[in-house]
């Protein structure tokens, strides 16, 4: 689960680290009210979308006067705003951050994600802040510095001295700058986060020591435990069809093709996707309905997948292990009852009582092509859309 | 010598009688894996399915003399439940559930690191199948007759595409000494580089196939493993040539964030390792005989 940028700076204030100050805003008129709040006499107006990359998509517009906050507001909300993350769809604007200008005197780059080799916490940083990760592995490879941390007894002192001199921050500085450390370590270990990024973490000319951007990730698996995490969840920037199936207990992600897919299992799923690309087509979602494809889940999958006008064929693929085909072929019958397919639709069952579910498709009234192996199962679909 | 479970592994079931514990204690017990009890805490001293239920593993181990256990328990207790298996004594755990915070699976294997090699205990899992030796124990959640006995190993990430291969495999009349699923979690309690090592040592494998799919670096660690230390071939599937970069697709384990971590980097170092490739997932089965043909 990711969460705004104005949110995890919040979170990182608790754990002691410094923001610049500032207000959430949700209209122009706010804005101008929230500028004068704010104080001084420069300001930033951030639009909050989860993505990176904002500035380069006109979604951060620094202003002179609370009239020009109000003007800049105006001009990015409800906008969509498209970056190198969000896809061609963009993201929209719902939420403004209103942020006091700060005097850079030197960008830096920390970030914090699991080291899945060591299965530790991977603290990296670099004097290259403000490009992204990827453009200083790929640029200033040499400036990156990186520290493993042991996660039973937690971030040291020491480690973070070590970064802090690593990154060339002035002797009076350290002791500022280990904190800040400490504390985006401490919010990434205290709240299940899976990635926390702060890019660019500046020194100003006043000599401070501030989070200017920060991005957050967290463990869905753990948000049982993070009601205060979990209550921060924006759901205009998550995809439409995500949040069905996520509320409804599938994994789906939607993907540009057309042929869609019904499948039980994250690896058959993926291996369907790729046997659809090598008979020539293009996948229109990754779909697993979960190992067991319980009937009710199949009703779902197919309400889910008819609901994106792209697909032109649908492709279902159950490998039925401790369920049955005969059950699944019965929900699969079921599901047609309840929903109109307008597609022609491909469907392969493997696994226990693979005969019985055949028979069972076969003498219901469905319009349906079968399909035996998974390759069969791919070409088929392929020679469906191309008729 | 199979790997990891044989016909005389005793079996307990943790979280015994939930409903997900009980039904597959019972298809357990049907393939003729031998269960020997289970653990629910404040149940102990009562039966379930016929066997004795315990409140804490420990008395399960004194008891029946327990070496295999395997979870049904929630995730937000699995951690618990896995390092109490640990600190019992069980040799084997598997941890079938889906949903444990990465956080908790790092504490267990921190926790574990407090045992030399020889009573450390070997976890497989999260968000897995589990482990069939066919015809002679079945630890996990598969549907065992599609497994037909032999002397292939399997290793995959993947429930689902695990049963595929084995379908694949029993359709070429190829047998399998042990199948093994480790789960699509980030964290996992075994990787393939663990397992793959196990097989190279079983006198009754002959050829590993193993099923990987896009993330993490653990295909990569499987392969650079093989090619210094094994003699037995390896034949690897990865899935996900089609996914998207930075999105988690299902498994929450699998999203391409690194180099050497999309399907295609995977299968370039794998060959470099003089791992054979099944170029797509509908000839796994076919690629796997004529590695065995050859030898």
């Amino acid at each position: 689960m990711d969460i705004h940028e104005y949110q995890a700076k919040k979170i990182l204030s608790n754990f002691g680290v410094t923001i610049p100050r500032g207000g959430i805003v949700y209209s122009p008129e706010n804005a101008e009210n929230k500028a004068r709040e704010i104080g001084g006499s420069k300001w930033v107006v951030k639009a909050q979308i989860h993505s990176g990359a904002r500035g380069k998509a006109g979604g951060i517009i620094v202003c002179n006067t609370p009239l020009e906050v109000a003007q800049a507001t105006d001009k990015l909300l409800g906008k969509k705003l498209v970056t190198n993350q969000t896809g061609p769809e963009g993201k929209i604007v719902n939420r403004i951050y209103i942020e006091e200008a700060t005097d850079i005197e030197k960008e830096l780059y920390l970030g914090l994600v699991f080291d899945r080799s060591s299965e530790s916490i991977m603290v990296v940083a670099s004097t290259e802040g403000g490009m992204s990760v990827e453009e200083i592995s790929k640029e200033r490879p040499e400036t990156i510095i990186r520290s493993k941390i042991e996660v039973a007894v937690g971030m040291q002192n020491f480690q973070a001295r070590e970064l802090a001199f690593g990154l060339g921050v002035e002797p009076d500085l350290i002791r500022r700058a280990s904190d800040t450390i400490i504390g985006c370590y401490k919010a990434f270990s205290e709240l299940d986060a899976t990635m926390v990024e702060v890019n660019p973490l500046v020194i100003s000319k006043q000599k401070q020591i501030l989070a200017l951007d920060c991005k957050m990730s967290f463990d869905n698996n753990a948000m049982f435990r993070r009601s205060q995490v979990s209550e921060l969840r924006d759901k205009t920037q998550e995809d439409s069809k995500e949040i069905f199936a996520s509320d409804r207990g599938l994994n789906y992600v939607s993907l540009d093709g057309n042929i869609g897919n019904i499948i039980n299992g994250a690896g058959l799923a993926m291996a369907s996707m790729d046997m659809i690309k090598l008979a020539g087509g293009a996948p229109a979602n990754f779909l697993d309905v979960g190992g067991g494809a319980t009937p009710e889940k199949i009703v779902k999958a197919f309400k889910l997948v008819t609901m994106d006008e792209k697909v032109k064929v649908i492709l279902v693929n159950i490998f039925a292990g401790i369920n049955r085909c005969d059950w699944v072929a019965e929900g699969i019958v079921d599901a047609l009852k309840k929903i109109e397919i307008k597609v022609p639709l491909v469907i392969r069952l493997a696994g226990t009582n693979v005969e019985k579910g055949n028979q069972i498709l076969k003498e219901s009234k469905i319009n349906y092509i079968e399909a035996n192996t998974l390759e069969d199962a791919a070409n088929k679909a392929v020679a469906a859309l191309n008729k | 010598m199979t790997v990891l479970v044989d016909k005389n592994s005793k079996i307990i079931i943790q979280g015994f009688t939930g409903k997900m514990g009980s039904f597959h204690a019972d298809e357990m017990i049907k393939y003729g894996s031998n269960v020997v009890g289970g653990v629910t805490p404040g149940k102990g001293g009562s039966k379930h399915l016929d066997l004795p239920v315990f409140n804490t593993v420990k008395d399960a181990v004194n008891e029946t003399g327990a070496d295999a256990s395997i979870l049904f328990v929630p995730p937000a207790f699995a951690a618990d439940s896995a390092m109490e298996a640990a600190d019992a004594g069980i040799k084997i755990c598997v941890a079938i559930v889906d949903g444990i915070p990465s956080h908790d699976m790092i504490r267990i294997k921190r926790y574990m690191r407090r045992y030399t090699k020889s009573s450390k205990m070997t976890l497989v899992g999260p968000n897995c199948a589990g482990i069939i030796s066919p015809g002679k124990s079945m630890l996990g959640i598969m549907p065992g007759h599609i497994y037909k006995e032999g002397r292939v190993g399997i290793i995959s990430r993947s429930g689902t595409l695990g049963y595929e291969a084995a379908q694949q495999l029993k359709n070429l009349n190829i047998g399998i000494s042990t199948s093994v699923g480790i789960g699509g979690d980030p964290i996992n309690g075994s990787s393939f580089r663990d397992i793959i090592e196990k097989f190279e040592t079983d006198d009754e494998t002959d050829a590993i196939l193993m099923i990987g799919e896009i993330g993490g670096p653990q295909e990569v660690a499987a392969g650079e493993f093989a090619k210094e230390n094994m003699k037995k071939p390896v034949i690897a599937y990865i899935a996900g040539l089609t996914a998207p970069k930075g999105r988690v697709m299902g498994h929450a384990g699998a999203i391409v964030s690194a180099y050497g971590e999309s399907a295609i980097e995977k299968v370039e170092i794998l060959k470099e390792c003089g791992i054979t490739i099944s170029k797509n997932p509908s000839v796994m089965g076919d690629t796997v005989k004529s590695v065995l043909e050859k030898m």
